[in-house]
């Protein structure tokens, strides 16, 4: 099963392409509010997770999502 | 900070709208002429964005029907179906969709949204799944939160996709639940409800098609995509809406299910409202069976579908995938969709403005819909407007 690290590299990875220019990507990044990523760019963000660890993320663990730690930590209490 | 902070994107929305004079989700229908035409911000249109599908809104049975319950039953039921608010008609309709459906249980709900937010959030609950697909409506996504359930989505009309989800709940696909809808409200196309069945097969589960939007659409008596696909069978529970093709307000759901019964006296959105009003029921009544009598009602929705679809589609308009009903025109800009849909009211087309994140990308619709009571020459006046107002864009 992916680890917390794992799942954290994987994150960046995706979001590299699609955040705004200028901004250092970290774990404390606000997805919405400091990546500005829409409603739609955070589904396709779980979607590409989902695709690449073949596991399904059920929705009730976005409102607990603030940053990208939020999300690597969920993504790691759900594969445990 | 204030409780009203979060609401100033509509609020800065809606001043860019009254700077430019118009107020598209504020349009007020001022007079109905008949079921295609109205007087709608003070034009004179041609009611291209109504859910009016078979055209029954008119309908002097409908009518006589309606007028004749209020005399008989008053105005309003005042009370909820589980107390004082089911009258001897309640019941028949019931009767009426279970034959129509040809399924053994029926309910029926006040509104279509109360209908599949019910069923969504009472049929699971907390330690259950559901898996519904993406672009599922607002009333089956507020449904799913509220069960308690772990939701997981399955990318829009993917039943490959479909198939690994429910691959991966291994053992717990014994208490899942799976939602889609027949036809999709925004887009139009049609769930590959063979595909989607054949999935459900393969791993169980239960299966619930909102056929909203197909009632009286598809399948040879008209009840959906699961009956055009031929895989009624393999759905436990169909909901859908009298505010479309059957011309009311209310809705249903029809399963074969002994236990609806008990799931009945559980869904909080039944209980909790008053029933639907005599008239509404009595005029639904008499649209589920003219919907029946009346084949030919059918055939004009779908040759109108065809003739705007062609229409629009030679104008090199982007128009959505698959020729239905309903018929999305997608414009990138929203400024310009804004601007569209306000010149095309101007020539006397009133169609849906559509803008994220009701659509289902970032991207602005002008969604059209036909109905039986349209006639050719409205339809091409329809497409003529769109043709003067692209015109006058280039």
């Amino acid at each position: 099963m992916p680890d917390y690290n794992e799942f954290l590299a994987r994150i960046f990875e995706i979001l590299k392409p699609v955040a705004k220019q200028g901004i250092i990507l970290n774990e404390e990044s606000e997805l919405v509010t400091e990546l500005c990523l829409t409603s739609l760019q955070v589904m396709e963000l779980i979607e590409q997770i989902e695709d690449h660890f073949d596991m399904s993320i059920p929705l009730n663990i976005l409102p607990d999502i603030r940053t990208v730690h939020d999300l690597a930590l969920q993504l790691e209490k759900l594969s445990s | 900070m204030s409780l009203f902070d979060k609401f100033q994107p509509i609020v800065d929305i809606r001043s860019d709208l009254q700077a430019l004079g118009i107020m598209p989700f504020g349009a007020v229908t001022e007079k109905i002429l008949s079921s295609t035409e109205a007087i709608v911000n003070g034009h004179q249109v041609i009611l291209a964005g109504t859910n009016n599908y078979l055209g029954l809104t008119f309908d002097p049975e409908c009518i006589a029907a309606a007028k004749q319950a209020i005399e008989d039953f008053g105005t309003g039921t005042t009370g909820s179906r589980m107390a004082n608010g089911t009258f001897a008609d309640h019941i028949r309709l019931e009767q009426e969709l279970a034959s129509y459906f040809e399924r053994k249980y029926a309910i029926v709900f006040s509104t279509g949204y109360a209908a599949t937010m019910g069923m969504g959030s009472t049929l699971a609950g907390p330690g259950d799944v559901i898996v519904l697909d993406a672009d599922s409506h607002a009333s089956i996504y507020d449904g799913v939160r509220l069960s308690g359930a772990d939701i997981i989505r399955f990318r829009h009309n993917d039943a490959a996709d479909l198939d690994k989800r429910l691959r991966r709940l291994g053992d717990r696909i014994s208490n899942t639940l799976i939602i889609v809808e027949g036809i999709y409200s925004m887009m139009g196309d049609q769930a590959p409800l063979a595909d989607i069945a054949e999935v459900k097969r393969k791993y169980g589960g239960m299966l619930l098609v909102d056929e909203a939007h197909s009632l009286g659409m598809l399948g040879e008596h008209g009840r959906g995509v699961a009956e055009a696909a031929g895989v009624e069978d393999d759905v436990d529970f169909v909901v859908g809406t009298f505010s479309k093709s059957l011309s009311a307000i209310g809705g249903y759901c029809v399963s074969n299910h002994a236990e609806l019964e008990a799931v009945r006296f559980a869904i909080r959105s039944y209980i909790f409202t008053a029933s639907p009003s005599p008239s509404v029921i009595a005029s639904t009544r008499v649209a589920l069976r003219l919907m029946q009598e009346r084949p030919e009602l059918r055939e004009r929705l779908w040759e109108n579908a065809h003739r705007l679809y062609d229409g629009l589609q030679q104008l090199g308009l982007q128009v959505s995938p698959q020729v239905s009903p309903v018929i999305a025109v997608t414009i990138k800009e929203r400024n310009q969709a804004i601007d569209w849909w306000n010149q095309l009211m101007q020539r006397g087309a009133y169609v849906n403005l559509v803008m994220p994140p009701a659509s289902p990308t970032d991207d602005s619709l002008l969604r059209c819909s036909v109905s039986a009571a349209h006639s050719p020459e409205q339809i091409d006046r329809i497409v003529e407007a769109f043709a003067a107002v692209k015109n006058s864009s280039n």
